[in-house]
């Protein structure tokens, strides 16, 4: 698999990332290089291996089912460019 | 039954499938401690971890995955000893990670299937693929403001379970009792509230049309439905939309559509070029989920009778037929009263269907009317199963029964005091209606006459003359004897 110019102007797209011509030249060698290494794991044969999720081999650690019961509003909305009565307001989404 | 459309040239068959995303009834968030309650100021129900702020981890709500766990073995499907949660990648405004935890390649829950049931007494089979665990999104309110969004995340990662059906739907009404049949289970479970007006159950159509026989065409997915009213509609719109472009020689473009609920209308929500790349991948903040043999026993243990056995309980116990079964159990309301009313009264397990009746047409119609619900009736099981035992012991008759339920359901009387103040006991003495029966002859001499000729039909002239001299309250039947039996000594 190779990166190439229209699949790094892809991935930049859904990342909402804007790449200039120079970015976009380097990204596409970074990954590839990342990929070719990547690739020499294809020499092992994984037939009948299910993949691995996680190397950890702890559980799950699992909470009961209580909710705390404050008034985040406040707090949540300190860091938002913009908000109005409790809400975040963002540049309008249009569907 | 014919599930066809008519076409142009040929006749057209639906295949259609659900997604439905079901809210998990927790107290708190699938991987944060803030709260889930509907309706509460914005923004006030939000942890750092549901708000994305960097570093926040999640942690799983046990409960949830007890909740997802019962909602599969109500649903006849496989329990997963082993699932794992995976990011699903898209970027909105209301989506603060900019990922969805969900669940992909191994969901907690595998095939099952349920049940749905035909007025004519037939049913059929609906399989179900997967159920899986994920997190809700927040809540974006587009109209507000011409130039912006707001945005409130008290919605945000709040449990979903998404049941998804295999293509076995072939009708709009399908689709209804099929998702009717879902709600119905899950609140027997007690695992998600069934409200699909605040959206705690909501349904994605997936939907193509095919020439019976054929391969399934290409689909349409239409997404967010919160009424099995709307389902209904957008499924036949878009069945007809697809069938003209099909037969105009077109083709169908695979599109997610948007119902519009006062058009009636699909529309495409996104082209093809923003078509989503959710990048799925294993959420490495989280472990794989492993279930336990016993934890699963333990939970199935847990587990209330559901619709469907309850059903044949009924039908078992007090031989009701398939259809009636199944209208008592839609709702674990209704099983409830009917089995308080029944059980109210050793007498009445004999007289089963006018039980029935007398709660789903009568009792409900009245409800319907008042706008209220079965569940803060003014009329007691115990109450409507005494007036039931009047009907069945003969003391009143149907027609007069039931102006006693409309007064039972306005004043909260019970029916024996209501009968015994206003003297509706049906008259059953043998002497008083044949001397009912002598008066109505005696003053109606012509009408004997044309009667006796054979003027058949008039019969009923004397019943309900009969009738009004004794307040309606003469039995009718004793009274049809009756009469019959001297008109015909007159001849």
């Amino acid at each position: 698999m190779k990166i190439d110019k229209n699949t790094i102007n892809k991935i930049a797209r859904l990342s909402r990332i804007k790449l200039d011509d120079k970015e976009s030249e380097d990204y596409i060698k970074d990954l590839n290089s990342i990929l070719d290494w990547v690739e020499q794991l294809n020499e092992v044969n994984t037939e009948n291996v299910e993949p691995l999720s996680n190397i950890s081999s702890s559980i799950l650690p699992k909470r009961e089912d209580v909710s705390n019961d404050t008034n985040s509003s406040e707090e949540i909305l300190e860091n938002a460019p913009d908000k109005l009565e409790g809400f975040f307001a963002v540049p309008k989404v249009v569907e | 039954m014919n599930n066809l459309i008519k076409g142009e040239k040929h006749d057209w068959e639906m295949v259609i499938g659900l997604e439905i995303h079901a809210q998990v009834k927790s107290n708190s968030k699938l991987f944060s401690s803030s709260s889930t309650k509907f309706g509460s100021s914005p923004n006030s129900q939000v942890s750092l971890v549901d708000a994305a702020m960097p570093g926040m981890l999640p942690v799983i709500n046990k409960y949830c995955v007890e909740q997802a766990v019962k909602t599969g073995v109500g649903l006849n499907a496989k329990i997963n000893n082993y699932s794992v949660f995976d990011r699903k990648n898209y970027f909105y405004a209301d989506l603060p990670q900019g990922y969805q935890i969900s669940q992909y390649k191994y969901p907690i829950v595998g095939e099952g299937k349920v049940t749905i049931d035909f007025k004519d007494g037939t049913s059929k089979d609906i399989r179900i693929v997967r159920l899986h665990l994920e997190q809700d999104a927040g809540k974006s309110l587009h109209d507000q403001n011409p130039s912006k969004t707001y945005v409130d995340l008290n919605r945000s990662g709040v449990a979903l379970m998404e049941i998804v059906s295999e293509p076995d739907i072939r009708t709009p009404d399908e689709a209804g009792m099929y998702i009717s049949k879902i709600r119905s289970i899950l609140m027997y479970l007690d695992t998600c509230d069934g409200n699909m007006q605040e959206g705690s159950l909501r349904a994605d159509v997936n939907i193509s049309v095919r020439k019976p026989g054929d391969e399934y065409g290409t689909r349409c997915e239409i997404k967010n439905l919160n009424s099995i009213k709307f389902i209904k509609q957008a499924i036949n719109y878009e069945a007809k939309r697809q069938i003209e472009i099909l037969e105009s020689g077109g083709s169908i473009e695979q599109n997610t559509m948007l119902f519009n609920t006062s058009t009636g209308k699909t529309r495409p929500m996104r082209n093809k070029e923003e078509a989503h790349d959710y990048r799925y991948f294993p959420d490495p903040d989280l472990l794989p989920l492993e279930i336990s043999k016993e934890e699963i026993v333990k939970i199935k243990s847990s587990i209330p009778e559901l619709p469907d056995e309850l059903k044949n309980k009924f039908i078992e116990t007090y031989k009701l037929s398939n259809y009636d079964a199944s209208v008592l159990t839609a709702e674990k309301q209704t099983s409830d009263y009917f089995n308080e009313t029944i059980n109210s009264d050793s007498e009445l397990k004999n007289h089963s269907k006018i039980v029935v009746n007398w709660i789903t047409s009568e009792l409900f119609s009245l409800l319907n009317k008042n706008n209220q619900d079965l569940n803060n009736s003014p009329v007691s099981p115990e109450n409507l199963g005494q007036l039931i035992k009047l009907i069945s012991t003969n003391e009143i008759s149907g027609k007069i029964a039931k102006d006693v339920l409309d007064d039972m359901f306005s004043s909260g009387k019970t029916a024996r005091q209501i009968v015994d103040e206003k003297g509706l006991q049906q008259v059953t003495d043998q002497g008083e209606i044949a001397k009912v029966i002598d008066e109505v002859i005696a003053e109606n001499p012509k009408m004997v006459k044309q009667y006796l000729a054979g003027k058949d039909k008039l019969l009923g002239f004397f019943v309900g003359q009969a009738m009004k001299l004794t307040k309606g309250k003469a039995n009718p039947k004793m009274l049809n004897d009756i009469l019959k039996q001297k008109l015909n000594k007159k001849n």
